[in-house]
């Protein structure tokens, strides 16, 4: 287990050394957020609050599209074989998600940070809502994970990731969408330890189907 | 047993007996429902014939990773495509249906959408699928993305429905029906002609397509 968890953190700081090593393209997913979100406030201005939590959420959804696709795009064929020589599938592939969520989670800081400078902040509760946006990130960045690595097996990557991960995505978007209106306003939302259960589950239940197919995306 | 008839036969009998006791027999007089309320046989009966298919799909892709025979493989596609037919039907009848109760083909309801939904998800597998040349590749990986995408869809259609508000019979408790609508005479012509009836139907077209699917394969290795 002590030994488990010791090459887990050593594949996730690799993949930290590796971000650091070709910043490009993470500067790259950086001005991707700012430019985007620099179109919404040209498009829109300061939206009303639901437009507002709308907006976000979508931009988390594509901002994850191209963070974490490129994780697993960017490595060649040679290199995914020396991993395979090294390491078990299923260190490598905690670790990436590791990794992921930690992304998304900086990511989302970021554009929280946009949202509330250019689009307004309508936001009366900005510890919850920044709680919400923590924790969906880390949902939506282990869904996409997955889904990377199957796509990476395939040949036109970055449109089937949209392909595959879009409708999978929509209920538990759904489901943070109505868990964040609760950062608006003093509302009360029904049903609300449901909803966090029910999203809990569903990341536990990504990790753990992980866990069990990605290594028979590996051998090849 | 698949290639024995009696099955065929028994599937267009009970399909026979749902057809004309579903048109003829009496049903209960509830209002705004009126004698729509026989799509019952019909289009909830399509969706739990979806929903068995995807099921055997989904199994046959855990025995293909297992074992790795290529039949096994076969097996899940033919059901996906299937299902994904008897899908299209199910959103089909409920629109029809819709139209006449809700006054709307189509009004955004969480349930319509929730079809919507698994549909693109079973449509994206066969573009997955599509989207690889090597055979055993393409199928090793879609039997992935078959479990992942089953494993994550089918919580959403049976957890989310319960909980948000919808015009669909059964509101906010059983996803497919109002339990309460139906009287026992309805309940048998549903759960021993059409559910059988429509399931044999299906199970027998995804047999002949896996037999057209294993002639075309010997018909290219003779050529």
């Amino acid at each position: 287990m002590f030994l488990r968890s010791r090459l887990l953190m050593t594949l996730f700081k690799k993949d930290i050394l590796l971000e650091f090593r070709q910043q490009y393209s993470f500067y790259g997913v950086l001005l991707y957020v700012a430019s985007t979100i620099f179109v919404l406030y040209m498009a829109l201005g300061q939206p009303e609050n639901m437009v507002w939590n709308g907006l976000f959420w979508m931009m988390q959804l594509f901002i994850c599209v191209n963070a974490v696709a490129k994780t697993f795009l960017q490595e060649g064929k040679g290199r995914q074989l020396y991993f395979y020589s090294l390491c078990s599938p299923v260190d490598f592939m905690l670790a990436r998600m590791l990794f992921n969520a930690t992304l998304m989670l900086l990511m989302n800081g970021i554009s929280l940070l946009l949202f509330n400078l250019l689009l307004g902040s309508p936001i009366a509760h900005p510890l919850l809502f920044l709680g919400i946006s923590c924790f969906g990130a880390c949902s939506i960045s282990l869904v996409f994970s997955f889904l990377a690595a199957i796509a990476a097996r395939a040949q036109q990557n970055a449109a089937l990731m949209a392909i595959l991960g879009f409708p999978l995505i929509i209920p538990q978007l759904l489901l943070l969408m109505r868990l964040s209106t609760l950062a608006f306003s003093d509302v009360y939302q029904s049903g609300l330890l449901t909803i966090v259960g029910l999203l809990a589950g569903f990341d536990a239940l990504v990790v753990i189907l992980s866990v069990i197919l990605f290594p028979f995306l590996w051998k090849d | 047993m698949l290639r024995k008839t009696w099955w065929k036969i028994l599937s267009i009998l009970l399909l026979l007996y749902t057809f004309t006791a579903g048109f003829l027999g009496s049903v209960p007089q509830k209002p705004i429902l009126n004698e729509t309320i026989r799509n019952l046989y019909f289009h909830v009966a399509m969706w739990f014939v979806m929903m068995i298919l995807f099921i055997v799909s989904v199994v046959y892709s855990v025995r293909y990773l297992r074992h790795n025979r290529p039949i096994d493989d076969v097996h899940a596609v033919e059901y996906a495509r299937t299902g994904i037919v008897f899908g299209v039907l199910g959103l089909l009848t409920g629109s029809v249906w819709a139209r006449y109760t809700w006054g709307d083909f189509w009004s955004n309801d969480p349930k319509q959408l929730g079809a919507a939904i698994a549909l693109l998800i079973y449509l994206a597998y066969f573009v997955l699928r599509n989207s690889l040349t090597d055979m055993d590749k393409s199928a090793r990986i879609s039997a992935v993305y078959n479990i992942f995408a089953f494993a994550m869809l089918f919580p959403t259609i049976w957890i989310i429905p319960r909980m948000v508000e919808s015009l669909h019979p059964g509101g906010m408790g059983n996803p497919a029906f109002n339990t309460k609508d139906i009287d026992s005479r309805m309940r048998v012509i549903f759960y021993f002609g059409a559910i059988p009836g429509w399931t044999l139907l299906a199970v027998w077209i995804c047999s002949l397509r896996i037999r057209l699917h294993l002639f075309a394969v010997n018909h290219e290795r003779n050529v």
